[in-house]
């Protein structure tokens, strides 16, 4: 038996986006929620929805900018990419926020820490047009 | 019966907002939101409460009130927001839908509804984003000559993009043009029934509101089967297919066929070259962007790419990315007689930079051709020769109804009922209970329904799609059966529309799937107590039409409707007017309904 192993998100083809923020919905509900509040993907418009869409999502660095800008090491590089967030270190100091290019770390407003994308694929799944994917990050042997 | 919200939803939060002395606050209702679940079912209850009997429609006391429902921000194509005032096009019950970001925003905002009270002196816009209001000055945003340009500057100066929504007015609702609209997102419009005259009368040029709030849901698990249920229904369902593919126009060659398609000011039925302007061929041609509201997957907003050459200068261009719709080009189009496919384009651009509601102002349009062919009204007084077709006379027209220069443009300013009222030509204004008709030549059920809906829509009963069932099965029609068809759909859309889910959506969201999504934030329905509600929420709306002086024994049938032959052959006045009959004795009885 052998198994894909979850690689890192990616942006297929941003042309394709037609700003219905179905992924946007999909990663608040990976916490069992509706809304937004806790979103790591974020859909707007390039400067109104006629120029179409821009997807702010973490692609998952294997060099995080992030991570080293993190003053209590609560960030950590997670296998194929990205970072993985140990919520005890964080002291929601938003430094994280700052150093991603992408600005693709969110904000959780209520308990004021960041919302890091696990690269889970939930938003992946609910793309109508398939603007997103995750890359696969090799094969793992099952016995 | 359990119909508690789950505790600390923000939806019972109504936001008051009283322009008169620049405040602002909030009241929770959750008794309001428990009993009439949110959108159109809770901005009736607070219209009736909040619009003083007899008011002006374009006075301070007529109130705005937006109001999205349960399922906003939860579900997918649950995408739109309500809003209901007083209409200046009919002085009577306004309500208008729209999509864009407006519902999960305001939603995520942190608000069940918004309640705009008063008048401003001097223009301002409300900027919301969360829990903080400002009024912000929009003395520079007044008088600018393009909407676009007005969405643009505000883009640019307000926070929260991606999860915003701004609403905005262009010259026409400044100047209080009874079919004003109010466009958000660019694409989107409370289009109808003339909300964006009663944000001129406020002076409020635009509303921006913004939020991202998390919703919780009363059993996780249940919450993400019912989504998982719902979401590959709209995504893979044929039902959902025409939108999705060819957009609302797909039903301009299937509406032209079966000979529904009103054409010329309804003279005809049938456009002989529907096909240049039909969805397949602007598709084919034109279409240049596809775009969806927010949380809705099936994105049956359609852009086309029109590329103009500037005549003074060689070799620039501009591109413009305008929307289309099935209404839209039967409005500007076939009721025209506008075959050119860019020239069309055109008269669509123009009625989006003006800020107009296209249905009404193609009516018009088609009307004043009419009438100034029957010599009712003088060149002197159009100040242009309109003809069947001719899109540069049309563009001149819309400017000056906007300009308003003489009275015959004051007039068709406030809508053909008024217009033929003043002018003559009542046989040939098309209007239902003082609101421009919408596209469907199809039979007694449609035109029942524009007579007899509570804001006299295609939109509130779908009529037509009873004539078109009738039409394939060859089955008689009889008038007692419409009415029940009618009433049953109109019932069923005041939940819908109080949920707020799409009506493209409503093959989709059941009464079976809508119990169990509700059952999910904390609403315990079944179908019967679902069904009285939304005869509550109609019959309401009822109410407060006839308490503003709405009677349907004087509702005014033009004679063109019964000369020109439908798909069903011709219509019988006495048969309609039997029709509306039965459907007032039905709706305003007392008691609840017995049967579903």
């Amino acid at each position: 038996m052998q198994r894909v192993l979850q690689g890192r998100m990616s942006v297929r083809d941003v042309n394709l986006c037609v700003g219905c923020q179905c992924c946007m919905f999909a990663c608040a509900r990976r916490f069992g929620e509706a809304g937004l509040g806790r979103s790591a993907i974020q859909v707007n418009s390039a400067g109104g929805v006629e120029r179409g869409f821009i997807v702010i999502v973490c692609r998952g660095c294997t060099d995080p900018a992030c991570l080293k800008s993190c003053p209590t090491d609560a960030l950590s590089k997670r296998a194929h990419g990205g970072v993985i967030l140990d919520q005890k270190k964080c002291i929601g100091c938003g430094n994280c926020i700052d150093a991603c290019t992408l600005r693709a770390i969110f904000w959780d407003e209520e308990k004021n820490k960041p919302i890091v994308c696990t690269h889970c694929g939930l938003c992946v799944q609910h793309c109508p047009y398939d603007v997103l994917k995750i890359e696969p990050a090799g094969v793992e042997k099952i016995d | 019966m359990s119909r508690k919200l789950i505790s600390g939803d923000t939806l019972c939060r109504i936001l008051y907002v009283d322009l008169t002395n620049r405040s602002f606050w909030t009241e929770e209702r959750p008794d309001l939101f428990e009993t009439y679940l949110g959108g159109t079912g809770v901005a009736s209850k607070l219209l009736l409460q909040e619009c003083p009997k007899g008011a002006a429609p374009l006075g301070p006391e007529n109130p705005i009130v937006f109001a999205v429902g349960p399922l906003n921000g939860v579900y997918p194509l649950a995408s739109k927001t309500v809003a209901m005032f007083k209409s200046p096009l009919t002085g009577n019950l306004g309500e208008s839908h729209a999509g864009g970001r407006s519902a999960t925003a305001i939603r995520l905002a942190g608000y069940g509804a918004i309640v705009i009270k008063g008048s401003s002196d001097t223009p301002v816009y409300i900027s919301i984003h969360g829990e903080k209001l400002e009024f912000r000055v929009a003395s520079v945003l007044w008088g600018m000559g393009n909407s676009y340009t007005v969405g643009r500057v505000i883009r640019e100066r307000e926070a929260g993009s991606g999860i915003r929504t701004i609403m905005r007015i262009g010259r026409a609702g400044e100047r209080l043009i009874s079919y004003a609209s109010v466009i958000t997102e660019t694409y989107r419009h409370f289009g109808r029934l003339g909300l964006g005259a009663v944000f001129g009368s406020k002076k409020l040029k635009a509303l921006v509101v913004s939020g991202k709030r998390r919703l919780k849901v009363k059993d996780p698990g249940a919450y993400r089967e019912a989504y998982e249920e719902i979401f590959k229904s709209v995504t893979k369902s044929p039902a959902m297919k025409k939108y999705h593919e060819l957009g609302t126009p797909m039903n301009i060659n299937v509406l032209n066929e079966s000979r529904s398609l009103p054409t010329k000011n309804l003279m005809k039925s049938h456009f002989e070259k529907a096909e240049n302007i039909s969805g397949e061929s602007f598709a084919k041609n034109y279409l240049g962007r596809r775009v969806a509201c927010s949380h809705c997957p099936v994105s049956c907003i359609h852009l086309a790419a029109l590329r103009e050459p500037y005549v003074s200068e060689p070799l620039f261009f501009k591109t413009c990315m305008i929307s289309y719709d099935y209404e839209l080009i039967y409005a500007l189009g076939s009721m025209l007689e506008v075959a050119d496919p860019s020239g069309l384009l055109r008269l669509l651009d123009e009625v989006e930079i003006q800020g107009l509601d296209a249905m009404s102002t193609g009516l018009i349009l088609a009307w004043a051709t009419e009438a100034q062919e029957k010599q009712l009204i003088s060149e002197k007084e159009v100040r242009l020769r309109l003809s069947w077709g001719d899109v540069e006379q049309y563009l001149q027209a819309i400017r000056m109804i906007v300009e308003q220069p003489n009275d015959f443009y004051l007039a068709l300013g406030k809508g053909v009922e008024y217009a033929s009222t003043k002018y003559g030509g009542g046989d040939f204004a098309l209007a239902f209970g003082g609101n421009e008709m919408p596209g469907y030549h199809t039979g007694p059920a449609a035109y029942l329904g524009f007579l007899v809906g509570a804001r006299h829509s295609h939109l509130d009963s779908a009529g037509y799609s009873i004539d078109q069932k009738a039409s394939l099965t060859k089955e008689p029609l009889e008038i007692e059966k419409i009415v029940d068809l009618l009433l049953a759909e109109e019932r069923w859309r005041q939940i819908l529309s109080s949920l707020v889910v799409c009506f493209f959506a409503r093959n989709n969201y059941t009464p079976e799937f809508v119990i169990k999504a509700l059952s999910t934030v904390g609403y315990e329905f079944d179908q019967k107590k679902l069904m009285n509600t939304g005869h509550e929420i109609l019959k309401m709306k009822n109410e407060f039409k006839i308490r503003e002086g709405f009677n349907p024994d004087s509702l005014r049938i033009p004679r063109r409707i019964l000369e020109t032959p439908t798909s069903l052959g011709n219509l019988q006045e006495n048969t309609l007017r039997e029709g509306v009959e039965l459907y007032f004795a039905k709706v305003l009885s007392k008691g609840q309904i017995s049967s579903v």
